[in-house]
C-alpha cells in the first residue's frame, strides 16, 4: 500500500487512492476543500481548482516535484509521495486566487438565498478568500428559471461544477440537462422545452454546493438555522427511504439526503449512496410519514446546529426516556425511544 | 534554401492525384508498406521531428508510448483544427496540396497500426474540408486507402471530421471529446491519449505538419531529415508570417535561420512595411509571449536569436518566448501593445470553454481591464493587478489554454509597462477615439 504524506503527516492508504480521500483519511485542517469533487459521483472533480495541492516529490522511484499544482482529486497517491497543502504560502496564495475567481462573479446573494447556512461557497470564502474584492466590473446574471416541476435554476448563482450533470447522467436515464454555451456565458439549461422530471431529479438540489438548485417546495419557507434536522427513515419502494427531515415544529419542511461531514450523501453499510426518489423529498410532508431516529449529527461549528441541542446530552435523555418508559404498554413505533428496536 | 514539404507546391494542379503523383507523390506509401510498422517509428525517432502544432514534443517517442493491448482497435487522429491567431499554415498546406497529409496519414496509420483514422478540421474551413474530401476520394479510387492497400494486405479507412468552430477543440483531449459527438471539453490528464483516446482506445493526435512530415522521412530516412536544422531542431517548418511586413505568407524555413534574416530578407517577410522600425514580434501564434525588437533579434546574452525551439526559448520567460506553432506576428513601431493584447484576451475570453474557474472567469476579467485600459479609465494599480490575474491564471488549470491566456498578458506587462502607464497617465493622447466613440454610443464630431 502506498505511502503519502501531506503536511509533514504520513499516512498509508490502498492503492488508487485520491490526493484529496488520502486528506479526508486523516482528516484535520489539511484536507483541502472540494466544491466540484463528489465521491459517489464517478468523473466528477477536477473542474473547480479549489482542491490544487503542490506534490513537491512525485513518488519514491521518481522524486522530481510536479511542476504545477495538481487537482487533489483526481491525482492518485503513488508510494513516497510528498504533499504540501497548508504548509505551502505559495498553494494557499493560489486557492485564494481560485477562491477569488469563483467570486468575482458570484451575486453574494446570501442573505436572501435559502442555500445560505449549508453553502459551501460560503465556507470556502470564508476560510480561504479575502475579505475585500477587486473586481470592479457589473456581475454576469442570468434569468432565474425552473427546469422542472420541482427544482429552480438561479444560474447567476452557479459555479459550474458539474454535479448536477453527473447526477442526471448516473442517476437519471435520458438525462435532459447539460451545460450550454462555454467560457463565462455558459450556464446549466435543459434540452430546448424540455423539463427535467425523473425519479432521482431531486438528488441535484442536495449536491449542489451553491444555491444555483433549489428545491421549491422549500423556497423562502425558513432559513435553515431555524429548521431541526432529524434523521428518519420511512417505506419506499423506490429508495432505501433514509432520509433527513428539517423540522420547524411539528412541520417537515423539506427533506433531503443524509449529508456525511464533507457534505456529501451518506452511505449504506454495503457502500452504496442514499440517495432519495423524489416521492419522499418532495410529496411526503407530514411528519406521520416518517419514522424519526433521532437528530441529525451536524458540525458544532455549522450555523445549523446553533441554538438547537446538545447531541451529548440528548443522547442522555434518549436513555432517561427509555427507562421511563421500560414496561409500559406504549406504541412506539420503530423509533429509537422504544426499547423492543435495540 | 531547403523545402521538403512545399517542393511542389507552386505547380499547377498539384491539388489532383495525378499531379502529386507525377511530382514524386505516393513514393513514400509505397516504400513504407514495404517497411515494418516498427522501423517507421524507429525511423521517425531518428529524425528528431518534432511536434508543429506548438507544444515541440518528440513525435518519435509519442509514437512509441501508444498501448498496444491486444484486440484494442488504435486510431491515429490529425489535428486540423487550426485556429490560433496568427497561425494559418495547415490550412495552407491542406488547401494546396491535400493528397501531401494523405499520403502521411496512410504512412503514419501504419506505423501505429491504426485501421481507422481521422482528420478533425476546424468547422470554419469548410472548403478546405471540400478539398480533402474530394483528395480522399481520388485515393480511394486508386487503392490508396480502403482494403488491401497497394496488395499490402493493410487496410485503412479515412476519415475527415468538421468542428464546430471552437478553438478549445484544437487540445488534445478536447478535440478526442469533440470527434465523440460530445462538447469539446478538455480532459483530465492521465490518462493520456497514448492509453484512452478516442471511445476509451489508445490515440495518437498529431498536427497536420507533424504527419506531412513523415512524408520527407519515409522517402528519405531519419538521418537525412535530421540533417536539416540545427541541433535538437531538426527539419523544416512552416512559419505563417503576418502583421506589418512586406511579404506576409506561408514560408517553409530550416530551422536555425536567424530571425532578423528572416524579418529582413527578401526571400521571406522582406522587411518592414512603409520603411518603418520593427517594434515587437509574437513569434509562434499569439499564446507564446510577445518580445520586443531587441530581444526577438538578439538574445539577452547578445547572441543572434534562430528560428529553432531552443533558440527563441533562451532566457525562458523572462527574456525569451517559444517557436510555438509558427504563427508569427511582425508588429511596427505605430502598433499599440495594449490595443494588440486586448485584442488576443478577447480572444481566449470567448474561447475559454468554461470548465475550470481560474480560466472561466479570469479571462472574462482581464479582457474587462484591458478594455479600461483602451476607454482610459484604468489606474496604475490595474497593471499590477492585471500581472496578478495572469499568475493565478498559469498552471491552474486543466488544459493549457490558461497557460495561453496568461503568457501575452504576462509579456507584455513585462516588456512594455510603460506603455500600459502611459494609457494611464495620458488617456487622451493615445485614445481610439472611434473604438470609444462605439462604446459608449456617441456620434464622432
Amino acid at each position: 500500500m502506498p505511502k503519502v504524506t501531506i503536511d509533514n503527516q504520513t499516512i498509508e492508504v490502498p492503492e488508487g487512492t485520491t490526493i484529496l480521500n488520502a486528506a479526508r483519511m486523516m482528516g484535520g485542517p489539511s484536507v483541502p476543500p472540494a466544491m466540484c469533487y463528489y465521491s459517489s459521483l464517478k468523473t466528477s472533480g477536477g473542474y473547480c481548482r479549489t482542491c490544487i495541492v503542490k506534490v513537491t516529490k512525485g513518488s519514491e522511484k521518481d522524486p522530481r516535484p510536479m511542476p504545477k499544482p495538481v487537482a487533489s482529486c483526481r491525482t492518485s497517491v503513488m508510494d513516497g509521495m510528498v504533499v504540501e497543502n497548508i504548509t505551502s504560502p505559495d498553494l494557499l496564495e493560489a486557492r485564494a486566487g481560485v477562491v477569488e475567481f469563483l467570486l468575482i462573479n458570484h451575486p453574494l446573494d446570501c442573505p436572501i438565498c435559502d442555500q445560505a447556512g449549508e453553502c459551501h461557497l460560503q465556507d470556502l470564502g470564508y476560510e480561504n478568500g479575502k475579505a475585500l474584492t477587486r473586481y470592479k466590473f457589473r456581475r454576469r446574471t442570468f434569468e432565474k428559471i425552473d427546469i422542472g416541476p420541482y427544482i429552480k435554476l438561479h444560474m447567476t448563482r452557479c459555479i459550474l461544477c458539474y454535479r448536477c450533470v453527473k447526477v442526471a447522467e448516473q442517476l437519471c436515464p435520458g438525462r435532459v440537462h447539460g451545460v450550454i454555451n462555454r467560457g463565462d456565458v455558459a450556464e446549466i439549461s435543459t434540452y430546448i422545452t424540455e423539463a427535467i422530471d425523473n425519479e432521482f431529479s431531486g438528488n441535484m438540489i442536495d449536491v449542489c454546493p451553491v444555491g444555483a438548485l433549489t428545491d421549491r417546495t422549500f423556497r423562502f419557507k425558513s432559513r435553515v438555522w431555524f429548521t431541526k434536522p432529524m434523521d428518519a427513515h420511512r417505506k419506499c419502494k423506490t429508495c432505501a427511504g433514509k432520509a433527513r427531515i428539517w423540522l420547524k415544529g411539528s412541520e417537515v419542511l423539506r427533506v433531503t439526503v443524509r449529508k456525511d461531514e464533507w457534505g456529501e450523501v451518506q452511505r449504506d453499510s454495503e457502500g452504496g449512496p442514499l440517495w432519495i426518489c423524489n416521492e419522499c423529498r418532495f410529496h411526503t410532508k407530514k411528519a406521520s410519514d416518517w419514522i424519526i431516529e433521532g437528530p441529525s449529527e451536524i458540525s458544532r461549528h455549522s450555523v445549523i446546529s446553533a441554538n438547537h441541542y446538545d447531541l451529548a446530552t440528548l443522547k442522555l435523555d434518549v436513555a432517561k426516556q427509555r427507562k421511563k418508559l421500560e414496561g409500559k404498554k406504549v406504541l412506539l413505533g420503530e423509533g429509537p425511544l422504544n426499547p423492543n428496536n435495540v | 534554401m531547403k523545402r521538403l514539404l512545399f517542393e511542389h507546391i507552386n505547380v499547377p494542379g498539384i491539388q489532383s492525384l495525378e499531379t502529386y503523383k507525377a511530382h514524386g507523390g505516393y513514393r513514400a506509401l509505397t516504400k513504407a508498406l514495404s517497411m515494418k510498422p516498427e522501423d517507421i517509428v524507429e525511423e521517425v525517432k531518428k529524425s528528431g521531428l518534432r511536434g508543429r502544432g506548438g507544444a515541440g514534443f518528440p513525435t518519435g517517442m509519442k509514437w512509441s508510448f501508444i498501448a498496444k493491448p491486444p484486440g484494442v482497435p488504435r486510431h491515429l487522429v490529425c489535428n486540423a483544427d487550426e485556429s490560433e491567431p496568427g497561425t494559418f499554415k495547415d490550412r495552407y498546406l491542406m488547401e494546396r496540396i491535400p493528397h501531401l497529409l494523405i499520403e502521411g496519414m496512410i504512412c503514419s496509420s501504419f506505423a501505429l497500426g491504426a485501421h481507422v483514422s481521422y482528420i478533425y478540421i476546424r468547422g470554419e474551413m469548410m472548403y478546405v474540408y471540400h478539398i480533402l474530401e474530394a483528395a480522399i476520394q481520388e485515393a480511394y479510387d486508386a487503392g490508396y486507402l480502403g482494403k488491401n492497400i497497394l496488395n499490402s494486405g493493410y487496410d485503412l479507412d479515412l476519415y475527415v471530421h468538421c468542428g464546430g468552430g471552437a478553438y478549445i477543440c484544437g487540445e488534445e483531449t478536447a478535440l478526442i471529446e469533440s470527434l465523440e459527438g460530445k462538447r469539446g471539453n478538455p480532459r483530465i490528464k492521465p490518462p493520456f491519449p497514448a492509453v484512452s483516446g478516442v471511445w476509451g482506445r489508445p490515440t495518437v493526435v498529431n498536427n497536420v505538419e507533424t504527419i506531412a512530415a513523415v512524408v520527407p522521412i519515409v522517402n528519405d530516412g531519419g538521418d537525412a531529415y535530421a540533417k536539416v536544422g540545427i541541433g535538437k531542431s531538426t527539419g523544416t517548418k512552416l512559419i505563417s508570417a503576418c502583421g506589418h511586413i512586406n511579404k506576409p505568407g506561408v514560408y517553409e524555413i530550416e530551422l536555425g535561420l536567424p530571425v532578423e534574416e528572416f524579418i529582413y530578407s527578401d526571400t521571406y517577410c522582406g522587411g518592414i512595411k512603409n520603411g518603418k522600425k520593427l517594434k515587437a514580434v509574437v513569434a509562434g501564434g499569439s499564446s507564446v509571449p510577445v518580445l520586443p525588437a531587441h530581444l526577438i533579434l538578439k538574445t539577452a546574452a547578445g547572441e543572434p536569436r534562430l528560428m529553432s525551439y531552443e533558440s527563441l526559448a533562451e532566457g525562458g520567460f523572462q527574456s525569451g518566448t517559444m517557436l510555438g506553432s509558427g504563427g508569427f506576428i511582425v508588429m511596427d513601431e505605430d502598433t499599440s501593445i495594449v490595443k494588440n493584447l486586448w485584442n488576443f484576451t478577447r480572444f481566449y475570453h470567448h474561447e475559454s470553454c468554461g470548465q475550470c474557474s481560474p480560466c472561466r472567469e479570469g479571462t472574462g476579467w482581464m479582457e474587462k481591464i484591458l478594455h479600461d485600459f483602451l476607454d482610459g479609465h484604468a489606474d496604475l494599480e490595474d497593471i499590477d493587478l492585471l500581472f496578478d490575474i495572469q499568475q493565478k491564471i498559469d498552471g491552474k488549470t486543466i488544459c493549457p489554454l490558461g497557460d495561453a491566456a496568461a503568457w501575452p498578458v504576462a509579456s507584455a506587462i513585462r516588456h512594455f509597462r510603460s506603455e500600459f502607464e502611459e494609457y494611464v497617465k495620458n488617456p487622451s493622447g493615445i485614445k481610439d477615439v472611434k473604438h470609444y466613440y462605439r462604446i459608449h454610443n456617441m456620434q464622432p464630431a
